[in-house]
């Protein structure tokens, strides 16, 4: 019982990891048709942030005060990762937006000098971040130990979620990057400034993969490569959940977490990912284009 | 027209000749190890050509070609493997892992001739299954691109997980001879180098032989305007699948003339950075011809023997650096650049006569 009740909470941990990977993507390419690649290396920008953040607080800051770096490299990581998004939408992916596959490869090649620049300037061996005091041991369950930190990054992902929505569906600007996303052209004719609305929603897409990566260093040593690891799971929740609406996404996220889970518990780790493969494969028998997809007269989507 | 046509073919022809007739000859002024990276190269100008005919001519765009090489490396390893192990019938990496007795995969594998077939015949069979389960439903553009990608780590993880059947990270290797013959004797590579260039000689003349032909617009149709070839009665994902499954088939080859020259094969050869090297080397070449993704490898491979061998940092850098210049600045590779200067020096940079070209549609 207890295992099943620990398979489910890794199952929802890996979920939400995965979705607040996937959230970035599902925006970007959402809005804009753009795969972007270097999208793995931006979440490994936030973590290196942390870990910076980090070391700045271990020797300049009192250290009874230590643990409050984990909450400043949070806004931080969003803002640097955004920055990054916005140097790399300005100077490369505007001019390939009616290339999708083009814009893929362009970004690869950044990702690619992204690892490398980190490899230069903080090693090629993977970096450890302290946790945060308060984050440390777990909630105890009868006789399971469920970790803080990952009740922490699975209420980070939730809350992401909640503010993204909010966002998307509450404000101004938001219902804008919906237009745009729905008709680019009618909303272009009324008004709607989609060079604007293209440039802040990377912005933002970036900078949840600096969150993503600040939740990452919880989780266990950081390196160059950390946003390879999970990148391809999260542009298969992308795929499966489709672009429609965000709801996608979530189902996606959890439901690959979840499967991923439950088939590494009963068989191994490398049977489980090629089930999980087959299952996406199997689901896209059904739903070709996603779970939710937008709907639309244009032939070419 | 037909004058200029027909200069042009001519001049083109000899070229071709003169570089293959060069390749033959290389052993005589080549020193071994020379020759050896020459033979690599070309067994990955062979895979390159595969690739092309799906990206530059079906405008499909695979990251997974690594795992097809890969298993056709694999299967050549396995034999070679299988003859190394001599009287004990049973390859050295497994000893270590605990296997007692050869596994039931490994079995055809002591067969060259099944060896190679199957080298060539899992590739596609793998590629017709996916082919079949992507694109008729319509999964197309980065979709399927996104698709190809997983496939490749979950092969990747799949061999690496197992050990005992595979040899896990450490792949495949310290083969020793090849149907009797010392692998590593300067005939037996030289002749393998000279298979390698016919081989490559063959594969490119019978995509040549295709593309010309009526499968060939039907695929630069599939590319340029998919629903307009649908709706003039054709099933582009018949031609999409067909494709898929033949360039795997090629990259299986080429893995098998690989593994034969290299000395080994592990899953880090066939992951992801390879795999996306090999769409870097049909981009740079040129993609839509079939010379340009050939030199593109071959160039490519040999600026990264260069450089890792006296910078090894910069080769990421490099190598990211080529992705982004290629994609933005030089769509069409090396191969438009030439034929941008070939029109300047031959003052035909205004408007060819029978200007019916569509845009080419890479999307």
């Amino acid at each position: 019982m207890s295992g099943t009740i620990l398979t489910l909470f890794n199952g929802l941990s890996l979920g939400s990891i995965l979705l607040l990977i996937a959230l970035g993507l599902a925006v970007t390419f959402g809005l804009m048709k753009v795969i972007n690649m270097a999208h793995g290396e931006l979440i490994m920008i936030g973590a290196y942030v942390t870990y910076v953040i980090q070391s700045l607080f271990l020797k300049y800051v009192p250290e009874s005060f230590f643990d409050l770096y984990f909450l400043l490299s949070i806004p931080i990581a969003f803002l640097i990762a955004a920055g990054f998004g916005i140097l790399l939408e300005v100077s490369l992916i505007r001019f390939l937006y009616k290339r999708p596959l083009d814009s893929l490869l362009a970004t690869y090649g950044v990702g690619l000098m992204l690892q490398q620049l980190a490899r230069s300037i903080f090693g090629a061996p993977n970096v450890g971040v302290q946790s945060p005091g308060f984050l440390n041991g777990g909630l105890t369950i009868g006789n399971l130990v469920l970790p803080y930190s990952r009740i922490f990054i699975l209420s980070l992902s939730i809350l992401c979620l909640v503010a993204i929505f909010l966002y998307f569906y509450r404000t101004a600007n938001g219902r804008r990057v919906r237009a745009v996303m729905q008709n680019r052209q009618m909303a272009e004719c009324l008004g709607v400034q989609t060079r604007r609305v293209d440039l802040g929603t990377f912005a933002i897409g970036s900078g949840f993969a600096g969150i993503a990566g600040c939740a990452l260093t919880l989780l266990g040593p950081i390196g160059p490569t950390i946003g390879t690891y999970y990148i391809i799971d999260a542009f298969m929740v992308v795929v499966v959940g489709g672009v429609g609406a965000l709801i996608g996404a979530v189902v996606g996220a959890f439901g690959i977490g979840f499967f991923n889970t439950i088939f590494e518990f009963f068989t191994s780790a490398t049977i489980g990912k090629v089930l999980v493969f087959m299952l996406i494969i199997a689901f896209l028998q059904w739903r070709p284009s996603g779970l939710v997809s937008s709907r639309s007269r244009a032939l070419d989507e | 027209m037909g004058k200029i046509m027909n200069q042009s073919i001519f001049n083109k022809k000899n070229l071709l000749l003169l570089g293959f007739i060069v390749l033959l000859i290389a052993p005589l002024f080549l020193t071994d190890f020379r020759l050896n990276l020459l033979g690599k190269y070309l067994a990955f100008a062979i895979l390159v050509i595969g690739l092309d005919l799906l990206w530059g001519y079906t405008g499909v765009l695979s990251l997974g070609h690594g795992i097809f090489f890969g298993i056709g490396a694999y299967a050549m390893g396995m034999y070679l493997k299988l003859e190394a192990a001599g009287t004990t019938k049973l390859p050295d990496f497994m000893a270590w892992s605990g296997v007692q007795e050869l596994p039931f995969i490994w079995v055809p594998f002591q067969n060259p001739i099944l060896a190679i077939i199957l080298g060539i015949f899992i590739p596609v069979m793998i590629a017709l299954l996916l082919g079949l389960l992507t694109f008729r439903n319509r999964i197309n553009g980065v979709y399927f691109t996104i698709l190809s990608q997983a496939l490749v780590v979950v092969v990747v993880t799949l061999f690496v997980g197992q050990q005992g059947l595979t040899g896990g990270t450490n792949g495949l290797t310290s083969f020793n001879t090849i149907f009797g013959f010392l692998l590593a004797s300067t005939t037996t590579q030289t002749v393998i180098y000279l298979i390698t260039a016919a081989v490559l000689a063959m594969v490119y003349f019978a995509s040549k032989v295709l593309i010309n032909g009526r499968l060939g617009q039907v695929l630069i149709g599939i590319r340029d305007g998919e629903n307009r070839l649908r709706f003039l009665g054709y099933d582009p994902a018949i031609f999409k699948t067909f494709i898929y499954a033949l360039s795997a088939g090629i990259a299986g080859l080429a893995g098998m003339l690989f593994v034969l020259q290299v000395g080994i094969i592990s899953p880090t050869m066939m992951g992801i950075i390879p795999s996306i090297e090999m769409v870097l080397w049909v981009a740079l070449g040129g993609r839509g011809t079939l010379i340009g993704p050939v030199l593109g490898a071959i160039l490519v491979n040999w600026a990264k023997t260069t450089f890792s061998e006296s910078y090894p940092d910069i080769w990421l850098y490099f190598l990211g650096l080529m992705f982004v210049i290629v994609v933005v600045f030089l769509p069409d590779g090396l191969m438009g650049l030439f034929k941008k200067f070939q029109k300047r020096w031959s003052g035909l940079h205004d408007k060819q006569p029978n200007s019916t070209r569509v845009e080419k549609n890479y999307s």
